[in-house]
């Protein structure tokens, strides 16, 4: 794999850090008077999410990591394992409940996610940032409650449960961002 | 149509830089201390392997062949070499060069204030710095030894300790490069752990550092041999660098002999020793101490700016 020096250091570059794939987030140069010049970088770890910061003396090097993000359409889930497809050269890729983790209660079929590969292999999903949905449970509104502000759990055709208006009905279809998990409005 | 024909700092910032020069022009003629101009231009680039000249090539009318010059980073030799042949007490305010140097706190091209004193030592120097900030409106500064420092925010003394424990404290305060030489890890030490943490309430002077962070001082007689050195800090930023200087001829051309050894092993073999100021020290420098402010990042710390381009009206990228 490549190396990258620190003068090559961008936000966005991924590098092996302590055997994890990180994201280079940002290098702050610095120098103390009449020393030795240092990078301060900030870095995202892929695998666990963590952000941490290393100095590393100017010049020195960091090995790149082999970590692409590509656009998958998810087709479905089969027991442990939920299965993409690349629309592209129709190859295939399986990933387990650990790697989806949130992705994983907003997708129902042929939705376009963001999978990480590291060596090839999936490292983390990122569903898209609003999903449609249908509500397969939920209580009845309160008759005429249009206007309370008022909130209600809703379990959803995915089995994600997200808090909804009190006006919303079972059956109805909502809009979702799957960044916070929140009911954003009703589908139009 | 760009943008980036503006300039970077608010005209309130010129207007502080100018009257921040205006005072310290004030204060050098209260004080009978002469304002002098040496070359931006010079022969013999600094030798420290830390700091990297930007060169440049002179043609000379009636010669031949083209001569590489370089952009001075700082004015000593020249200034010290006035000090030889009997100025009496002198300062300057100047723009320095140095190559390779951008970021929140550094612009390749910076200005300095750099001044001297005969027959004062680092103590007296910094008692005079001090007076000039309270020109500006800062507070009263405060002295703290480097040990002093160093043991409150780490625990362990400078001086002495060991290159594994130095390592090890270097480590959990995040340095990811396997370091063995001690004046960087030192460095990291203290510019990660200690420095953001200095001259917040009012300024301070940090004084007598570790001798291998110094080429330029005199040593202390403590046992180790500490440099005569001391440092500017202003609300966690390193705002000048000052020094009881070297005078003898012998030592000092140990040390820069030393030095471009150290360059030489990282490939830089252009630069030549400043024969001039080794003449200037053999026919006598008196006895001084001389300090360089960041002018820029005095005003950074006036108005707690975080980024150096906010006080200089075209930085390199849109110079």
């Amino acid at each position: 794999m490549a190396i990258f020096s620190t003068n090559e250091f961008k936000p966005g570059l991924k590098v092996m850090l302590d055997g994890d794939p990180c994201a280079i987030m940002g290098n702050e140069f610095v120098k103390p008077g009449k020393g030795q010049a240092f990078n301060r970088v900030k870095l995202r770890n892929l695998k666990t999410g963590r952000v941490i910061e290393r100095t590393l003396k100017s010049g020195d090097v960091m090995e790149g990591a082999d970590v692409v993000d590509l656009e998958l359409q998810y087709l479905y889930r089969d027991g442990e394992l939920w299965h993409f497809m690349d629309q592209n050269t129709y190859e295939q890729y399986a990933t387990d409940e650990k790697t989806m983790g949130e992705a994983a209660q907003w997708v129902k079929g042929e939705e376009s996610c963001i999978v990480t590969l590291w060596n090839g292999v999936p490292l983390t999903v990122s569903a898209p940032t609003f999903v449609m949905l249908k509500i397969t449970d939920t209580d009845p509104g309160i008759r005429g409650d249009t206007a309370t502000g008022g909130s209600k759990p809703a379990t959803l055709e995915t089995g994600a449960i997200v808090k909804v208006p009190l006006f919303v009905e079972l059956g109805e279809i909502i809009k979702i961002d799957t960044r916070t998990g929140t009911y954003v409005g009703r589908a139009k | 149509m760009t943008t980036d024909w503006r300039p970077s700092a608010s005209f309130e910032m010129l207007g502080l830089r100018a009257q921040v020069l205006c005072q310290i022009r004030e204060f050098m003629a209260e004080h009978a201390i002469l304002e002098v101009e040496t070359p931006v231009l010079i022969h013999s680039a600094v030798s420290d392997p830390n700091i990297q000249s930007f060169s440049v090539g002179f043609h000379h009318p009636n010669q031949p062949d083209q001569k590489k010059l370089y952009l001075h980073t700082s004015p000593e030799y020249a200034m010290k070499r006035l000090l030889a042949a009997g100025s009496g007490p002198i300062y300057q305010i100047i723009r320095v060069f140095r190559d390779n140097e951008s970021g929140k706190l550094h612009n390749p091209e910076f200005s300095l204030l750099e001044w001297y004193q005969p027959y004062y030592d680092h103590h007296d120097l910094m008692d005079e710095a001090d007076a000039l900030l309270r020109k500006l409106n800062f507070k009263r500064t405060i002295r703290m030894s480097y040990s002093e420092v160093f043991e409150h925010h780490t625990g362990i003394n400078p001086h002495q300790t060991e290159r594994m424990e130095l390592q090890k404290i270097a480590k959990q305060a995040g340095l990811h490069t396997a370091a063995n030489d001690p004046s960087l890890l030192l460095d990291f030490i203290f510019s990660s752990k200690i420095a953001p943490n200095l001259g917040h309430d009012q300024p301070v002077f940090i004084y007598n550092y570790p001798a291998c962070l110094c080429a330029l001082a005199n040593l202390t007689n403590d046992d180790p041999p500490q440099a005569e050195r001391f440092e500017l800090f202003i609300s966690g930023v390193e705002i000048a660098n000052g020094f009881n200087e070297l005078c003898d001829v012998t030592e000092q051309k140990h040390r820069f002999e030393r030095e471009m050894q150290l360059r030489h092993q990282t490939g830089n073999t252009d630069h030549t020793i400043d024969q001039r100021l080794l003449d200037a020290m053999t026919s006598g420098l008196p006895e001084c101490a001389g300090v360089a402010v960041g002018i820029d990042r005095l005003l950074m710390v006036m108005k707690g700016c975080d980024d150096i381009n906010q006080v200089i009206a075209f930085p390199v990228d849109r110079a």
